[in-house]
């Protein structure tokens, strides 16, 4: 079976100047995602998780190494097909919640029906359907979040990558995007991943989770949980759930002491 | 109304109506001063008349075209300026010392340029209003949050459209500062001007008015332009609260 | 290269491309309408020898300080005055925005018709150029300092007036400094317009008056020394003020 995106002897350094050293963030790294499994990626903070996943959207470059997305080498642009949901609200305060879902489609030449219908379709999806006129400023973190999940999800992506994007919700509510972002996954057929520094969450959500060490970041292992298709937040009252955030966690521990040290 | 708002009100109108008491009654001479009841009443019958809206329409239409070259020249030479980082250093102190410079000090160089027509005046104007624009575009790219260009870079947007789509609209607020600004400027170098050395416009009319000791002729085009930017500010400023409204939710 | 040298090498390069411009300009107008950078430089050379020049530059500059101190003196002490007081601060605000985008020169006859022609109307009319974004500046500073400062005042029990000069003031001190800033190049403003309407004396009324003499190379060389002057007085003020900025974070 061939990968449907893959990093392969890939790096990134940046540069350094104006008296600064370069600073070797990632890798290296080889990572072969299968067609619609979803990954998740945790890892010490600092160790360029974020990077990977820059680097694997095509914005930014990989200093070495290849990047391909379904055959394709991946280099200086994001390809079509491929969605990214960010941690910071990229949500787009000039806009009611319907054009702020819209917004990839308006001038893409699709008929206004066929906007319309895509564009209501995701609202339902999101449950944002009695938000559509309501502008961001009026809305919660969380739903915030669920406008970027949905302007994504009306491109019809076949790769979506999820950087943090709970990271600035509180618990509760991150335990219920993680339901929706697993009903988002098996209903939509996409590969999904998601960088996260939260174990259960990683665990909970991935069919394999990708552990990386301090900077520079690589793999130092990575788990195939082996959950089914069918999951939800309840996954977290099973005994073999806490077995296997102890492992995720006894291989993060001395990488997080060593990133702590770094800071 | 708020009680802050009925206290201004009731402090304007005290203003004026001791003003009027004050002329009235002699305490302000009448070569000084009319009582404000009668620049109402004397701008009322100049309009009338019609005599003045020649020199209304001159100002208002030089106001217009340098506020236009202003705000668009503004927005583009900031998004210039915001694209070439380095040359924008170079020239940042200029801009922080534009207003420094006294304007109306080119306007005789550029009637020498421009002989005595229109186009030195909106010049003059366009010069003052423009770097405001300037300032407040590149005030608002600055903070632009980074996501959103990453944003527009997953949207696969070509440059133009990152900038229609994404960057203006990001930074409509700040845009809505400098239009402002640059209106209230153009005002005040437009008039200025007229003021100093023109022979048409209502700044030249208040000028002409001064030196030919037509007192009430002259506070009835004060009021004029009093009004008149007042009303144009208002209107601006009713903008602007709406759009922060909807965007910050207050 | 060093950062610090190509960034003065930027910005000497800048001000060649303004002067080369200037030339450019000279060349395509011709000398009735404006003359030369070398000309101009040579003309103020021979402006400084005559008496008649430092009457003229001493006449602005009287009116200028006094203006500035007016304006300085009395901007604080109205801006601390609505900066404490909210209501009056509230009520005063848009007035004083109106105000500054209002084209004050239309305001100037009544200043002369008050205050008759000579050194007293220009003062009042540099005066209330200035004075207004001190204001705004040193009240919106003092609304936005931390309540701590203010409690602390009150813990130690200092009266309004030590409050006023010994907290508020050093708190807001930055903010003042960038209203000064503003209020400085107002208030030169006031002053030269003043002059160059209505007026005997002054750099000003040199500029208007060699217009009428069409002497263009005695008006380049004054208005190219206010910009210049303005120019300069302006850059030292911003370093003051990037400097209390960056002191207070």
């Amino acid at each position: 079976m061939s990968a449907h995106a893959a990093l392969a002897g890939v790096s990134r350094v940046y540069p350094g100047g104006d008296g600064r050293a370069p600073l070797h963030a990632l890798g290296p790294i080889d990572l072969a995602l299968r067609p619609g499994e979803f990954f998740a990626v945790v890892g010490p903070s600092g160790c360029g998780k974020s990077t990977l996943l820059e680097v694997l959207a095509g914005l930014a470059p990989a200093s070495e190494g290849t990047v391909t997305f379904e055959g394709s080498p991946v280099a200086g642009a994001v390809p079509e097909g491929v969605g990214v949901v960010f941690q910071e609200d990229a949500s787009f305060p000039w806009a009611n919640v319907y054009d702020n879902v819209a917004f990839g489609l308006q001038g893409s030449g699709l008929d206004r029906s066929e906007i319309d219908a895509r564009v209501r379709s995701a609202l339902a999806f999101m449950g944002l359907r009695d938000f559509a006129s309501a502008y961001p400023a009026q809305l919660s973190g969380g739903m915030r979040q669920r406008v970027c999940i949905a302007r994504t999800l009306v491109l019809k992506p076949r790769l979506i990558l999820l950087d943090e994007p709970f990271g600035a919700l509180d618990a509760q509510t991150r335990l219920l995007m993680g339901d929706e972002v697993l009903r988002l996954w098996r209903e939509t057929g996409a590969t999904v991943l998601l960088i996260t520094h939260a174990l259960d969450e990683a665990a909970m959500l991935a069919d394999r989770v990708g552990v990386m060490s301090a900077r520079p970041g690589r793999f130092i292992d990575v788990v195939e949980t082996g959950w089914p298709r069918e999951r939800d937040s309840r996954l977290a009252e099973r005994p073999d759930f806490g077995a296997l955030v102890a492992r995720l966690w006894s291989s993060l521990r001395v990488e997080s002491i060593k990133a702590l040290g770094h800071t | 109304m708020t009680r802050v708002g009925w206290l201004r009100l009731g402090i304007i109108g005290g203003a004026i109506g001791l003003l009027e008491i004050l002329c009235r009654a002699g305490a302000i001479k009448k070569v000084t001063m009319v009582p404000p009841s009668d620049m109402v009443l004397a701008l009322g019958q100049l309009l009338a008349k019609g005599e003045l809206l020649d020199d209304i329409g001159r100002t208002l239409s030089s106001v217009a075209i340098a506020g236009a070259i202003a705000v668009a020249g503004g927005i583009l030479l900031g998004i210039g300026l915001h694209a070439l980082p380095r040359f924008r250093r170079a020239v940042e102190p200029m801009l922080a010392s534009w207003y420094a410079v006294p304007f109306f000090i080119f306007y005789p160089l550029l009637v020498g340029i421009f002989g005595l027509s229109d186009a030195p005046i909106i010049v003059v104007a366009v010069l003052f209003a423009i770097v405001a624009m300037i300032v407040n575009t590149l005030n608002g790219l600055d903070r632009v949050t980074p996501v959103l260009r990453k944003v527009a870079r997953v949207h696969r947007l070509n440059a133009p459209d990152t900038v229609r789509r994404i960057l203006l609209p990001a930074i409509a607020p700040h845009l809505l500062t400098g239009f402002k600004l640059a209106t209230a400027y153009s005002f005040i170098g437009v008039i200025a001007s007229e003021f100093i050395l023109s022979t048409s416009g209502l700044g030249f009319a208040i000028a002409h008015a001064y030196n030919n000791f037509e007192t009430r002729k002259m506070y009835a085009l004060m009021l004029l332009i009093i009004v008149l930017v007042t009303a144009i500010n208002t209107a601006l400023f009713m903008w602007e609260q709406r759009l922060l409204r909807r965007r910050f939710n207050r | 290269m060093n950062p610090a040298i190509a960034r003065h090498l930027d910005f000497l390069l800048v001000g060649i491309g303004l002067l080369a411009i200037w030339q450019g300009l000279f060349l395509w107008i011709g000398e009735t309408g404006i003359s030369s950078p070398l000309q101009t430089i040579r003309h103020l050379g021979a402006l400084a020898e005559r008496q008649m020049f430092w009457t003229h530059a001493w006449a602005t500059l009287d009116a200028f300080l006094r203006s500035l101190l007016i304006a300085a003196v009395g901007g604080i002490v109205i801006g601390l005055w609505l900066g404490i007081g909210k209501v009056a601060g509230q009520v005063a605000e848009p007035i004083l925005v109106a105000l500054y985008s209002l084209p004050k020169v239309t305001l100037y006859p009544v200043i002369l018709l008050i205050f008759g022609l000579g050194l007293s109307a220009k003062v009042a009319f540099g005066a209330i150029h200035g004075i207004i974004p001190v204001i705004l500046f040193t009240m919106s500073a003092v609304r936005t300092i931390r309540p701590v400062l203010i409690k602390t005042a009150k813990v130690m029990r200092l009266s309004p007036a030590k409050t006023a000069w010994r907290v508020l003031m050093p708190a807001a001190l930055p903010e003042i400094v960038t209203g000064l800033r503003i209020g400085f190049s107002l208030t030169l403003l006031g002053v030269l317009i003043g002059e160059m309407f209505a007026s005997q004396a002054g750099l000003g009324f040199m500029v208007i008056n060699a217009i009428g003499l069409n002497d263009t190379e005695t008006m380049m060389a004054v208005t190219v020394l206010m910009i210049v002057l303005a120019g300069i007085a302006n850059v030292l003020l911003l370093a003051l003020d990037h400097r209390l900025h960056r002191r207070a974070g």
